[in-house]
């Protein structure tokens, strides 16, 4: 109903971002089919976040363009769009529990008017199940470790019911066992149908988790399947880079 | 005195209530500011023989709207771009006032607030206000829980933070010029934010916070102007003396819950 849905969910063209007098993206292109889960790989600084947040319609890009689902993001009906960011970015002493924030992903959907009802609870519920946080639903959220503040979130983008879900940096401060739990959602979800994108800094296990895997370093140095892009060289390579570049800067700042 | 009482009882309620979104959303010198620079409308309506809540009313929501606007766009500092606007806003009304011969606005009743002054109009000024914050705050219930937790994932999930913001402003700016008479410029923003902070120790709810902080505003409210009667003191101070009691009784309240929790 909602513009139409044909091969790609998500269209990512030539895109530059900046902030102040600093270029975060310089050219980056991607674009995400429907049922498919892609992996962003880069540095610190690559733009990785900033792709995401340019797909989620939190930044005015300087150029290009970015489309979901044929549209802009702006421009999307309330609750299309999930994004679980880094959980260091909120007020974890904010008086709810872990029911309530992920409650708050049934809002868009429901607006001003419409009842918080059974399937809202039902997709709550879910929400919880599915990252193994049912039995702590009624704890305040300040009482949560950082793995299960990660897995609040996710569950809450589960509970929007969204159709298309970008995580950032999911898997960072998370324990194996989160992190298996969060890489099957993923999966059900991609086999269900839903587009992912999600930045790592983690290439373990690439291609039990993506589909395709895209390396960033303010433009898309690489492209395509996981055992593609690993051969291509443009990740190691990167690696090696940002190594050097790093210790570098570490020295300068000795100084 | 009856309507002393009732006026009271609404701006304890309400400041507190909204209070709760004052302290999430860690705004409260905003308030303050709004409530300062209201002043260069009240002297500017005096002067023109306009309605003091109409002359109140446009410069809080204009500066409330400014701020919003600063806080989105500016380059300078939050904290500053308040600092300067709003004392600069501040001195124009006492410029202006110093400016008349006679002094026939009495700068303390604003500065401190006048209870007892309100009469049968303002009485129904201040309910007509508090219904349409009340009746926009539950509007946008959903929408200003969301952004007040997590602007950003709020905005990516399709929600305008940026324009429950603005109203949020707009909202606080009624609220404070509907407390003015009662307890002053410069004791308002203690009402907003000292019931919502004391409500914030006892409970890890949103909604119970929001009742919880309007109790306590109530109490501070009635209960003050009842002491103020008694020992003969500025009403508008004895209401925030109550409430700041009954913050310092929540925190002390929380410490024993903790130490018998362990």
């Amino acid at each position: 109903m909602n513009g139409q849905i044909g091969s790609t969910a998500v269209a990512v063209h030539d895109l530059v971002v900046c902030y102040d007098n600093h270029v975060a993206l310089d050219g980056a292109s991607v674009s995400v089919a429907p049922g498919e889960a892609i992996g962003i790989v880069g540095p610190n600084g690559s733009g990785k976040s900033t792709l995401l947040k340019a797909i989620a319609g939190l930044l005015t890009p300087y150029s290009g363009t970015v489309s979901v689902f044929g549209k802009s993001p702006r421009a999307l009906s309330a609750g299309v769009i999930a994004y679980v960011p880094q959980v260091e970015d909120v007020d974890w002493s904010f008086p709810a529990t872990v029911w309530d924030v992920v409650a708050m992903g049934r809002f868009p959907r429901l607006g001003m008017f419409r009842r918080f009802g059974k399937h809202d609870r039902a997709a709550v519920e879910r929400g919880l199940e599915l990252v193994n946080m049912r039995d702590l639903a009624q704890r305040h959220i300040s009482a949560l470790s950082g793995g299960q503040q990660q897995r609040v979130f996710v569950a809450r983008a589960i509970a929007q019911e969204p159709k298309l879900l970008l995580l950032d940096e999911p898997t960072t401060g998370v324990d194996a066992k989160t992190e298996e739990a969060l890489r099957k959602v993923i999966r059900e979800l991609a086999a269900r149908g839903m587009p992912i994108v999600m930045s790592t800094h983690n290439l373990e296990r690439a291609s039990d988790w993506f589909d395709r895997l895209v390396v960033l370093n303010r433009r898309v140095l690489a492209i395509g399947t996981v055992d593609e892009v690993l051969a291509s060289g443009a990740y190691a390579q990167l690696h090696g880079h940002v190594h050097v570049h790093g210790h570098g800067e570490r020295h300068q700042h000795d100084e | 005195m009856q309507r002393a009482f009732v006026t009271a009882l609404l701006v304890g309620v309400l400041c507190s209530a909204m209070g709760t979104y004052v302290v999430l959303r860690k705004l409260a010198f905003i308030g303050d500011g709004i409530a300062h620079a209201s002043f260069a409308g009240i002297v500017i309506a005096y002067l023109r023989g306009a309605d003091y809540y109409i002359g109140a009313g446009i410069v809080a929501i204009l500066t409330a709207l400014g701020i919003g606007f600063v806080h989105r766009r500016g380059r300078v500092a939050l904290d500053t771009a308040i600092g300067v606007l709003f004392t600069g806003a501040f001195a124009l009304g006492i410029f202006l006032m110093s400016r008349q011969r006679t002094y026939s606005i009495d700068l303390q009743s604003f500065l401190f607030g006048d209870i007892l002054s309100v009469n049968h109009q303002d009485v129904l000024m201040i309910v007509a206000l508090a219904l349409f914050v009340a009746f926009v705050t539950i509007l946008l219930w959903r929408a200003l829980l969301y952004t007040s937790f997590d602007p950003v994932v709020a905005q990516a999930s399709g929600m305008n933070a940026q324009f429950v913001e603005y109203v949020l402003l707009v909202l606080l700016a009624l609220t404070i010029i509907i407390s003015l008479q009662a307890v002053g410029i410069v004791l308002v923003a203690a009402l907003l934010v000292t019931p919502a902070a004391a409500a914030y120790q006892l409970t890890t709810r949103f909604s119970r916070m929001m009742g919880i902080s309007a109790l306590l505003g109530a109490i501070s409210g009635v209960g003050g102007l009842y002491l103020s009667y008694f020992l003969r003191s500025s009403s508008g101070a004895t209401i925030v003396l109550l409430a700041t009691i009954l913050f310092f009784i929540a925190i002390g309240g929380k410490q024993v819950k903790t130490a018998l929790g362990r």
